[in-house]
């Protein structure tokens, strides 16, 4: 059996605000294989957002292990979570957090600023610019995120998240921001990229999103309430050709 | 994450707020060029005084009849009676390290040339006064030792009798009258100008000590007596052989005081530019004063860009930045703010030092130290100021630094 991405051992996870003690997430247990496309799914205060900053690195957990792609990083001091964030987990916000004022590709550049390995700068500018292409934005990488669309901002932040090739992508509320049918473009890009063997894990509140991953986990009050592949999954590109077909027709009856 | 990269970000982020940046440094900019500005002027001032002190030559040592130090009624200096040419003449002979003495007599006269006349104040000295001066002449010569024994009427004519008396003309060679004592005019001194305290020093008219005192005052004592030192290392111990070879000659004994006194010319020059000195500490001060309060502005922009900015924090550190990272990006911003503003400040301090020194004609000296440690001290400003605000951002926490709106 292959290494699972993701390894989390009855991790719990407990605020302490004076005398009271919340307990955001309750000795849970999941493991993630690679290739994986989860949904973590779960109304606000379920849990999900703590479980987010856990599996991303950017919090500890109180109780529990935590194995990313094999390294134990439950007890991890803050820079080397800092390395293991860069090297491991590419992370897409709901708020696509480019920085303004920068280019597109020097945004996607950014991770490798950041990373031990020392790129040279045309190295820094052809994987950027590769990872634009794979989003289907090679052209746009002179851009500030300001002439951008949201859409191709949220592509241009999935481009930044591959460009160290991560274990994981980390999606949290990915379409949050976005209409309907850039909603489903961004799910035909994750489509596209689980495809390719990249695992992916998402948290979303919004069931219709979750059909387009391969697995659901519902959390209430800081447990898995359920965990199951899903069924009828949803394609991006069908969605879309029944969206365009829809369109047309609207524009006949007009 | 490379230094380089580091520097090209932090000067990105300040020539995105233009006009921000350039307010911030304006404090450095002003500090910087007013002390630089303020130093040149205090050193111009200073070399000035310094100029203006050697013009009273080199090494000299006044010695001055009558103790002035003490309080009590006295007929002013010089009139205390108690300098004698024999005093003077021991002082050639038992003091080493002396290369020139000079008896000083001192009078007001009145000069005549036909129907033209002046009031002038008439000096009694040696040959060797004019030397130890370093008073050159404009024409003619300087009288001689054969002079001073022979008593003869000659006269050396500082630049203004000169002028008020012949114009244009050269008086050498001819006849002016000193209280009615017809005198030979045998040189015109060059002109030295104003003294410190703003006396002109050219209104005189040098004559032989012995003349002076035989013809015109009949008098038989000495206003001073001027000696010159070989070297400024001996004008201490010349000094103190001198005092007490006078007080043994006037027979002073034991702790009575001297009936004379004697001014270092070095003490003199010391105490004036002391006080220019201690004028551009003070102004030099007050300047660098600005220079804290433009440190103080960095840091307030420091701190108000990582509020600003914690979004963007919370983004680099998610990605991969450790704490160091983002300190070192804020910090070399508020260092950048501040020498580039040093460096502006250098400047503008020298321009305006020089045109303070064209447009207001005042001396000015830029000091190279105050060049390089004004630049120093702007660049330590930026450290100094910049840290806490790039602590505080180095030390957000990314999950909050991302939710911050």
């Amino acid at each position: 059996m292959t290494k699972p991405v993701i390894f989390i051992d009855n991790v719990s996870k407990i605020y302490s605000s004076g005398d009271v003690e919340v307990h955001a997430v309750r000795e849970v247990s999941l493991t993630v294989q690679p290739g994986e496309f989860v949904a973590i799914m779960g109304a606000s205060g379920s849990g999900k957002s703590t479980m987010m900053n856990m599996l991303g690195c950017l919090d500890r957990p109180t109780l529990g292990r935590y194995l990313l792609d094999g390294i134990d990083v439950s007890a991890l001091g803050r820079d080397t979570r800092a390395d293991i964030r860069n090297q491991k987990i590419g992370f897409i916000f709901q708020g696509f957090n480019l920085l303004s004022r920068t280019t597109a590709i020097e945004n996607v550049e950014l991770p490798m600023m950041y990373s031990k390995r020392r790129f040279t700068p045309t190295e820094l500018r052809e994987r950027a610019m590769k990872a634009l292409e794979l989003v289907g934005l090679g052209k746009r990488g002179g851009h500030h995120p300001n002439q951008l669309s949201g859409g191709q901002q949220q592509r241009v932040a999935i481009a930044r998240s591959l460009v160290n090739d991560p274990a994981l992508l980390l999606a949290d509320e990915p379409t949050g921001n976005l209409d309907s049918r850039t909603s489903i473009e961004i799910m035909d890009a994750f489509q596209a990229l689980n495809d390719k063997g990249i695992t992916i894990v998402m948290v979303t509140h919004e069931p219709d999103i979750a059909q387009y991953t391969k697995r659901n986990v519902v959390m209430r009050d800081g447990v898995i309430v359920k965990d199951a592949a899903v069924e009828n999954r949803t394609l991006a590109r069908d969605e879309m050709r029944r969206l365009d077909a829809e369109h047309q027709a609207a524009q006949l009856v007009k | 994450m490379k230094l380089t990269a580091t520097v090209f970000i932090a000067l990105r982020a300040l020539r995105r707020n233009k006009l921000r940046s350039a307010l911030t440094m304006l404090g450095i900019i002003i500090g910087v060029g007013a002390v630089i500005a303020m130093v040149a002027v205090g050193n111009g001032a200073r070399s000035e005084v310094e100029a203006t002190m050697a013009s009273l030559g080199q090494n000299m040592i006044l010695i001055f009849a009558g103790n002035f130090t003490t309080s009590g009624a006295r007929g002013g200096w010089g009139n205390a009676g108690t300098l004698q040419i024999s005093d003077a003449v021991s002082i050639i002979r038992e003091v080493p390290g002396v290369t020139g003495v000079s008896p000083e007599t001192r009078s007001g006269v009145q000069v005549a040339l036909g129907n033209q006349n002046w009031a002038t104040t008439l000096l009694g000295e040696s040959p060797e006064y004019f030397d130890m001066r370093q008073w050159p002449l404009l024409s003619g010569s300087v009288f001689s030792d054969e002079d001073v024994r022979g008593v003869t009427k000659v006269a050396v004519l500082g630049k203004t009798p000169a002028l008020q008396l012949f114009g244009d003309d050269d008086p050498v060679g001819q006849i002016i009258r000193v209280k009615h004592v017809p005198f030979r005019i045998i040189g015109v001194l060059k002109p030295k100008g104003l003294s410190l305290t703003g006396a002109d020093q050219d209104d005189l008219i040098v004559v032989p000590y012995t003349t002076a005192m035989k013809r015109l005052t009949a008098a038989t004592i000495l206003r001073g007596i001027n000696v010159q030192a070989e070297t400024p290392e001996k004008m201490d111990q010349v000094e103190a052989q001198i005092v007490s070879l006078l007080r043994q000659r006037h027979r002073i004994l034991g702790t009575r005081e001297d009936d004379f006194t004697v001014r270092n010319q070095q003490e003199i020059t010391e105490k004036a530019t002391a006080n220019s000195r201690t004028m551009t500490f003070l102004v030099a001060a007050i300047a660098s004063v600005s220079l804290l309060v433009g440190g103080i502005g960095i840091m307030n922009i420091m701190l108000v860009s990582v509020t600003e900015r914690t979004r963007e924090i919370g983004i680099r550190m998610a990605i991969g930045a450790h704490g160091r990272d983002i300190m070192l990006q804020f910090l070399i911003e508020a260092v950048a703010l501040s020498s580039l503003g040093g460096v502006i400040g250098i400047l503008v301090g020298v321009g305006a030092s020089e045109s303070l020194s064209i447009l207001m004609n005042w001396p000015t000296a830029i000091s190279p130290l105050s060049v390089v440690l004004s630049f120093v001290f702007s660049a330590l400003v930026g450290v100094f100021f910049g840290l806490y605000p790039a602590q505080k951002a180095a030390e957000l926490d990314p999950i909050d630094a991302l939710r911050y709106e």
